[in-house]
């Protein structure tokens, strides 16, 4: 998988939710937040149950919960520079095939913040081997979600994160939990 | 976040309770260097058994004690990761690095 860019869609597996046309969303949760650490278990705690009503499986739950997190402790830390009170609005939407494609059912999660623009080159994360401090985040959003999306429109920061639900059974799936 | 310091034979024990995240990893990395740089600590155990959450600044966290003790010619010893903890340590390949054991009595053993 290429390095995620803004403006650029990342797909990390293509033969999953990507058919023809979009699909459908619902809109499950919106939040408007503060860019302060001690709100990143209020939304680990609202994404969690958001991926349990849509029946991700544990595995697939807490890497969502992982990928939100890193992403807003990312916009906090850099776009905000760790300054706490700026808004960061977080959108979680329910995605649904449409009856003209194959796309799979799915969690949409966008997150816009008014922070200093991304850069890409510091989009890259650090290379797996190497032990020292920092650089993981990004790796681990890449690592969970099926599609990473960066943009930059009307002065704002957009991240867009997509998880397609396993086509696995889940009475199947949670056995082998 | 709580953590709970407690002298064990060798070293001194530190039981974490809580998220390991962006609005606490700070405190856990001040506690693993006071232990490891200014009280010189020969061994310290991280007890993680009572930890429901890790995040990417928590991991560095660990990475950066590791390096201190390192530097010390001392040990830093976690034991008891949960599934969330393990996971995130995997994916960080970072397994590996670190001296892991099950359970206390383990790793006071090793």
């Amino acid at each position: 998988m290429g390095v995620p860019v803004r403006g650029v869609r990342v797909t990390k597996n293509r033969s999953k939710g990507r058919g023809k046309a979009q699909p459908k969303s619902e809109m499950l949760v919106k939040l408007e937040l503060q860019s302060n650490p001690e709100a990143l278990c209020l939304v680990r705690a609202t994404i969690e149950r958001a991926a349990e009503v849509l029946h991700f499986r544990d595995t697939e739950a807490r890497a969502i919960v992982r990928s939100v997190d890193e992403a807003l402790a990312n916009v906090i830390r850099h776009a905000y520079g760790g300054r706490a009170g700026h808004p960061i609005e977080m959108s979680c939407r329910k995605l649904q095939p449409g009856p003209q494609n194959s796309a799979q059912d799915g969690i949409e999660i966008l997150l816009k913040d008014s922070g200093v623009p991304v850069k890409p080159s510091t989009l890259k994360g650090r290379p797996l081997g190497e032990v020292r401090p920092g650089g993981l985040g990004l790796h681990f959003i890449r690592q969970s979600m099926d599609e990473v999306e960066f943009s930059r429109k009307k002065g704002k920061n957009l991240l867009r994160m997509v998880k397609y639900l396993s086509p696995t059974p889940l009475a199947a799936a949670s056995e082998g939990e | 976040m709580q953590i709970v310091v407690r002298l064990a034979i060798g070293g001194t024990i530190l039981d974490i309770t809580g998220d390991i995240d962006l609005a606490h990893s700070p405190a856990m990395r001040k506690a693993l260097l006071l232990e490891i740089k200014e009280k010189k600590t020969p061994k310290v155990f991280l007890n993680l058994e009572k930890v429901r959450y890790i995040d990417s600044s928590g991991i560095a966290s660990l990475v950066e004690g590791l390096k201190a003790s390192r530097d010390q010619g001392s040990r830093l010893i976690l034991y008891g990761l949960s599934k969330t903890v393990r996971e995130v340590m995997e994916l960080s390949r970072l397994q590996k690095i670190f001296e892991i054991h099950d359970s206390e009595a383990q790793a006071l053993d090793s």
